[in-house]
């Protein structure tokens, strides 16, 4: 087994490295660089726990090797709410959370904010039956989901604005 | 769980990759990783060699011609969803793409990774077998196409060998103006089906020209209904003949697992083809009485 190294951008930042082939991306993010924030649930799919962006993209960080991320932009929680972020440091979506409760314990959460930072991105105007069948992929035990869903809805607002006046750069 | 160790590669095009799969010994091909990762990390599969076929440029692609369609292996289930030439010509794509696990994982998921996992739930599986699909494969020393029929070798194993790739898929599209229906149950929305039918259906006069059933997630891999495509040629659409066809599924596999008994998914078979017949009759503009 042959290590390789790899340089990518992680919320922003170039990170160069030595990986292990076998090393899953969020294995990479946790323990490579000590970006705890994104957590792991289930490593084969099924929770969204470790849901990261990857050149824009939702994707599950369990079932991608880091040695794939090579040259990749990868936004995780931790980069949600850049210096592009509300006055109180967080992404609308972020905001959102907190104000209708979609959250409990925390660790479902990087998940459905990276998940829904795509989403809302993509289609601000997505409904509510629409957004829960979306949001199949990510799993709560907390919540009960009703205060996730809205959230979401209270937030797409913003990225309908943040759409409408081409400032794509409001995760 | 972790994967065990294993060596990485990665070919920039067709050629590298299949001199890869023809010499290295214990190896895979990556495409997605939605399902290949997956079984790593619990290693339910243990490999030497992973060839990553995500710089393989000419793997993906969308190609309509005609009554045909050819999705490149390396095309991601997001891009066959989300096309809208395809949408137009055969709704049933964006609609079966729909249950493909969930967004996150059509983002990386891709045709040819689907085909060659071959769970026995996998809709694009039963959109080949709905539509007689022609699957090409290739290796360092040859090229040749399987029809979809003689595709599946043994349960979640495609009738390919070690050192071949699947390059791409060619669906026969139905004419246009069909009706189609897909219904699936699940026990949440994403997750591989219990049991679901795909149903296409041409009218011609009032009366059933032409229809094409397939099951799946009912044994090792999709089969066509053809007892009860017979019964439906030449008849007037409507819920008795519908019920007749869920009825006429008697010529058909069903497996136990521990998920559903094999009774239990003749049923849902029943039901679910009443359901997708239905659609499909009111899309092709028939009677659903
Ligand atoms: C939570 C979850 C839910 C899911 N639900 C569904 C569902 O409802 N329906 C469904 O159909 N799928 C479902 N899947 C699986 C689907 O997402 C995968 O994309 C698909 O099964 C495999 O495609 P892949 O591109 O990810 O392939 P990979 O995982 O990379 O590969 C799968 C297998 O195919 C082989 N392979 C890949 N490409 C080639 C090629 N070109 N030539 C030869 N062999 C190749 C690999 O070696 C491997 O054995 C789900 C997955 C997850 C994580
Ligand atoms: S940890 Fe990746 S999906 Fe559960
Ligand atoms: S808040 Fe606890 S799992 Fe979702």
């Amino acid at each position: 087994m042959t290590t390789k190294s790899i340089s990518l951008t992680v919320n922003g930042k170039t990170v160069e490295q030595e990986v292990e082939p076998r090393t899953h991306l969020a294995d990479f993010l946790r323990h490579g660089i000590g970006l705890t924030g994104t957590h792991l649930g289930c490593e084969h799919g099924v929770c969204g726990a470790c849901t990261v962006l990857v050149d824009g993209q939702a994707v599950r960080s369990c079932l991608m090797l880091a040695v794939q991320a090579d040259g990749a932009e990868v936004v995780t929680v931790e980069g949600l709410a850049p210096e592009t972020g509300g006055d109180d440091g967080l992404s609308p979506i972020q905001a959102a959370f907190r104000e209708f409760h979609g959250l409990q314990c925390g660790y479902c959460t990087p998940g459905f904010l990276t998940s829904l930072t795509q989403l809302l991105m993509e289609n601000p105007d997505i409904g509510e039956e629409d957004l829960r069948k979306e949001l199949s992929g990510n799993l709560c035990r907390c919540t009960g989901y009703a205060g996730i869903v809205r959230a979401a809805l209270a937030a797409a607002q913003a990225y309908k604005e943040a759409a409408a006046s081409g400032m794509g750069g409001s995760r | 769980m972790k994967a065990a160790a294993f060596d990485y590669h990665r070919p920039a095009n067709r050629a590298e990759a299949l001199d890869m799969a023809g010499s290295l010994d214990n190896a895979k091909f990556l495409a997605g990783g939605q399902s290949l990762v997956a079984m790593l990390n619990m290693r339910y599969a243990i490999v030497d060699h992973l060839i990553d076929l995500n710089h393989v440029s000419d793997l993906a692609g969308i190609e309509m011609t005609g009554d045909r369609l050819r999705l490149g292996a390396m095309t991601r289930q997001r891009a066959v969803k989300d096309d809208t030439a395809l949408a137009a010509r055969a709704p049933i794509f964006a609609a079966a793409l729909d249950y493909v696990g969930h967004f996150q994982t059509r983002n990386r998921g891709t045709v040819g990774g689907s085909l060659g996992h071959m769970d026995p739930s996998a809709e694009l599986m039963a959109l080949a077998t709905l539509m007689d699909a022609e699957v090409e494969v290739q290796s360092k020393a040859r090229t040749r196409t399987l029809s979809i029929a003689d595709y599946p070798m043994a349960y979640m194993t495609p009738a390919i060998e070690m050192d071949e790739m699947i390059t791409g898929v060619t669906f026969a599209l139905p004419a246009e103006g069909h009706g189609w229906g897909f219904h699936e149950h699940a026990q949440r929305h994403g997750d591989f089906a219990v049991c679901g039918v795909a149903a296409l259906m041409e009218l011609a006069g009032g009366t059933v020209s032409r229809t094409a059933i397939t099951v799946f997630g009912i044994g090792m891999a999709p089969q066509r209904a053809r007892a009860a495509e017979d019964l439906l040629a030449g008849q007037t659409p409507g819920d008795d003949l519908y019920r007749a066809a869920g009825d006429a599924l008697d010529d058909l596999d069903y497996t136990t697992d521990a998920m559903a008994s094999a009774a239990y998914r003749r049923r849902l078979a029943g039901v679910l083809t009443r359901r997708a017949l239905a659609d499909a009759a009111t899309r092709a503009g028939g009677d659903r009485r």
